[in-house]
């Protein structure tokens, strides 16, 4: 008795273990969203502040990025879905020895590395291009163009994957029966399988324009004028980082929670409505009389969505009327008073040796002066400085020599005031 | 019956590839028939559906409908309706729009199509079902939505394969009547595929059997039961007790035959193969387990069989004796029930005689498996 609860303890232990890994990264980066400090930490928690919102909604090149991601994933969605439901045909329709080939070949795009289809998609549109005698501002050359084919080459693949599964299990009956009963090809399409693949077509189009959204290494090659959201995000992380980006971290995750319980809820939905048809008597289908279930009986998902509802509804109106100021103020004012108290400390600790010093010099017993070594010996140097490049806190920390108390893995890299207390000695 | 349109398939031949599934089919079905196709699985008979309904081009040979040549068109220009064997209902319309499907494309209002759709579901009598879905039905509820949808196209033949195969016993007999009334009431014509030859002999006017690709025999069912034109007819429709042997002697219709096994009987020649049976050739005599009476003890002659029982089994409207057969095969004997006495027979040999109008030979040919 006593070991099974051990194996059910040791149980509960690894899933925990498990999500924290799976989702600690996700909540730290939501949280360093709200607080004050200029570079995203948790710790420690200075203020609350949705001001990085503000910051991210008025930054012209993300918001230009999230732009330019969007056309592209809608793009990508409409040529990869086609594309793949055209491939995921022709694979049940085509002569049974040729299959296994054609299944590697429509594969193959997804082994090849992004990179590599990225470099080939420029390099092939532009020979294109030069064929044709356009110039270098022509259709084939735009960005946007060359970044929804390039992407669409390989996720056209992923695309045709999860249609071939549906299609698998559609009975070719089903079509037979319609042209049977008078339908074309054309409407025997539209009319039955269509609907049939509906599902499917759905999911992968939202993989389509995710796999899309998060797409980094081919873009990279082919964006042209038209940076995506993760082109730009790479692009700011080379002059260090700001919550801004946490913001918008937060507000994807906050997006596809809504999606996935918007999604359940409606699964859910379905469920309790068929199982009420499956119950209701002829009379009460003809008479349209049946009792469906309400929205929020027995369906946890809807619920929680509603509460997930609320309770950003409710963190929006708290953020429109609540001001930081004062709290940051005073965090600012703790922190003068903490370092004015610093440099009377070390005013103190220098006057004191210069007396030592005094009295060595009057003892005639010289020391070499021993300095302390203050520093930084990261790899990167002080390139994640959010200050590197202000500098405006310089007068702020000015005699800041000794190492304030910070023991993160990075060493000093990511304190504001090392490379200024650097320039000081 | 002339009113509906007839099918009829001209030297028909269908090959994939080297297999030859029809073999010069000629088949002549007049309109509003209830024809049947009827054969073992595997025979070719979906083939033939197949290319009636327009899904396979004949390689070689014609199919007309009406009296018109169907080379080229395609199932959705044909005058056919198929009913599929596991009748291929779309599964995410209602049944309303299941019937209608055939209005909808050609473009008729939903007011129109919900009206025929009432009209055709008081027909199957499924009143006020329209709004389920397909896999809210029963199974037999599901059969009659199929032919409802295959008759909503009003197409001159229907075409129906296998459709009661799925369905349990009591509403296959059920449906058998059905089906039957409802191609009486519509009066076109129905082409009907089935292994079972209950089905085919209680619904059809006219029968076809089939064996490997080639049609044995066309005839109404009460021919092909009587009056089998080979070994393969008599052997697969109806149980029926088979002797080997040659014929001795042909005396007009009838026929005498050296049997393996019970010395020589008498046996009417099948009219199909009148005149064409001839002394010293390999013949089969046919006699159905119901044709024997008992005879007295030790009667011979021509048309008395003598043979050990090994065993018996009473089963309500008749007693059945099994006795020691052809190669292993029993011969089954089936006698009426009609209150007489009857005294267990097992060990013993018994002799049996028959009437020689029951007795049906025929010109040897391959057996349906059993």
């Amino acid at each position: 008795m006593k070991n099974f609860s051990f194996m059910r303890l040791s149980l509960w232990f690894y899933l925990a273990i498990f999500f924290a890994y799976l989702l600690g990264p996700l909540v730290i980066m939501s949280v360093t969203a709200f607080n004050s400090p200029g570079f995203p930490r948790m710790t420690p928690w200075e203020c609350l502040t949705f001001e990085w919102f503000g910051a991210l909604f008025s930054d012209e090149r993300i918001l230009n990025g999230i732009w330019n991601s969007i056309l592209v994933g809608f793009g990508t969605v409409i040529l990869s879905v086609s594309m793949g439901l055209a491939g995921a045909l022709m694979l049940t329709q085509i002569w049974p020895k040729l299959r296994a080939t054609y299944y590697t070949v429509i594969i193959a795009p997804i082994l090849i590395p992004g990179v590599v289809l990225g470099i080939s998609t420029l390099v092939f549109w532009d020979r294109i291009n030069r064929m044709l005698g356009l110039g270098a501002d022509s259709f084939l050359s735009n960005g946007l163009f060359l970044t929804i084919i390039g992407q669409s080459t390989f996720i056209a693949s992923y695309c045709m994957l999860v249609l071939v599964a549906r299609l698998q299990r559609y009975d070719i009956a089903l079509t037979e029966a319609a042209l049977d009963l008078g339908a074309t090809h054309a409407q025997a399409f539209r009319k039955v399988l269509l609907p049939f693949m509906k599902p499917a077509i759905a999911s992968a189009a939202v993989l389509a324009f995710l796999a899309s959204f998060e797409n980094y290494n081919t873009t990279t090659f082919t964006f042209g004028e038209y940076p995506t959201l993760t082109i730009e995000l790479a692009q700011k992380v080379r002059y260090g980082i700001t919550p801004a980006i946490s913001a918008l971290a937060f507000i994807i995750v906050v997006l596809t929670v809504f999606a996935a319980l918007a999604n359940e809820a409606n699964l859910r939905r379905k469920e309790l409505v068929a199982k009420a048809r499956k119950e209701a008597t002829v009379e009460e289908l003809s008479s349209g009389r049946i009792r469906m279930p309400g929205f929020l009986s027995s369906n946890w998902a809807a619920v929680a969505l509603v509460v997930v509802a609320c309770a950003t509804v409710v963190v929006v109106g708290t953020a429109t009327v609540y001001s930081p100021q004062q709290c940051i103020a005073d965090v600012q004012e703790q922190k003068r008073l903490e370092t004015e108290e610093r440099i009377n400390e070390l005013r103190r600790q220098r006057d004191l040796r210069r007396q030592q010093q005094q009295e060595a010099e009057q003892g005639n017993a010289a020391e070499p002066n021993q300095s302390q070594p203050t520093g930084n010996n990261s790899g990167f140097g002080n390139v994640f400085a959010p200050s590197a490049l202000s500098g405006e806190e310089e007068e702020a920390s000015e005699a800041e020599e000794a190492p304030s108390g910070n023991n993160s893995g990075f060493g000093n890299v990511f304190d504001p005031g090392s490379l200024n207390s650097g320039q000081d000695n | 019956m002339s009113a509906g349109v007839g099918v009829d398939l001209e030297n028909l031949w269908i090959r994939f590839g080297d297999f030859v599934a029809v073999r010069d089919a000629n088949v002549n079905i007049n309109g509003g028939d209830f024809f049947s196709f009827l054969g073992p699985s595997g025979c070719g008979k979906t083939t033939i559906l197949r290319a009636v309904s327009g899904f396979l081009e004949p390689s070689d040979g014609r199919v007309l409908i009406g009296g018109n040549n169907m080379k080229g068109i395609g199932p959705n220009k044909r005058p056919t309706a198929l009913i599929f064997q596991n009748l291929a209902l779309f599964p995410l319309m209602k049944i309303w729009e299941n019937i209608t499907f055939s209005m909808e494309i050609r473009g008729a209002s939903a007011k129109e199509r919900r009206k025929r759709a009432d009209e055709l579901l008081d027909m199957i009598a499924l009143p006020g079902q329209g709004d389920k879905l397909p896999s809210e039905l029963s199974g037999g509820q599901r059969q009659r939505v199929a032919i409802a949808r295959a008759l909503c196209a009003e197409p001159d033949v229907l075409l129906l394969d296998e459709p009661l195969s799925a369905l349990d016993l009591k509403l296959r007999q059920h449906m058998r009547t059905e089906l039957r009334e409802i191609q009486q009431r519509v009066g076109i014509t129905f082409i009907y595929i089935t292994h079972d030859q209950g089905e085919a002999l209680t619904m059809s006017d006219n029968i076809a059997v089939m064996k490997a690709g080639v049609i044995d025999q066309i005839a109404d069912g009460k021919t092909i039961y009587n009056d089998p034109s080979t070994a393969f007819a008599a052997s697969f429709v109806g149980e029926n007790n088979v002797f080997r042997g040659k014929v001795k002697r042909v005396m007009g219709n009838e026929a005498l035959i050296e049997t393996n096994r019970s010395g020589d009987l008498v046996a009417r020649i099948s009219s199909a193969n009148q005149g064409r049976m001839k002394e010293g050739e390999d013949a089969m005599m046919f006699i159905r387990p119901e044709a024997f009476t008992l005879a007295p003890e030790g009667a011979s002659g021509d048309h008395f069989v003598t043979a050990k029982v090994n065993h018996e089994e009473f089963e309500g409207n008749a007693f059945n004796i099994f006795m020691e057969g052809e190669g292993g095969k029993e011969l089954k004997v089936s006698i009426p029930n009609l209150g007489q006495s009857f005294e267990d027979h097992t060990g013993q040999n018994i002799t049996l005689e028959y009437e020689t109008n029951n007795a049906v030979c025929v010109p040897a040919g391959e057996l349906a498996a059993e």
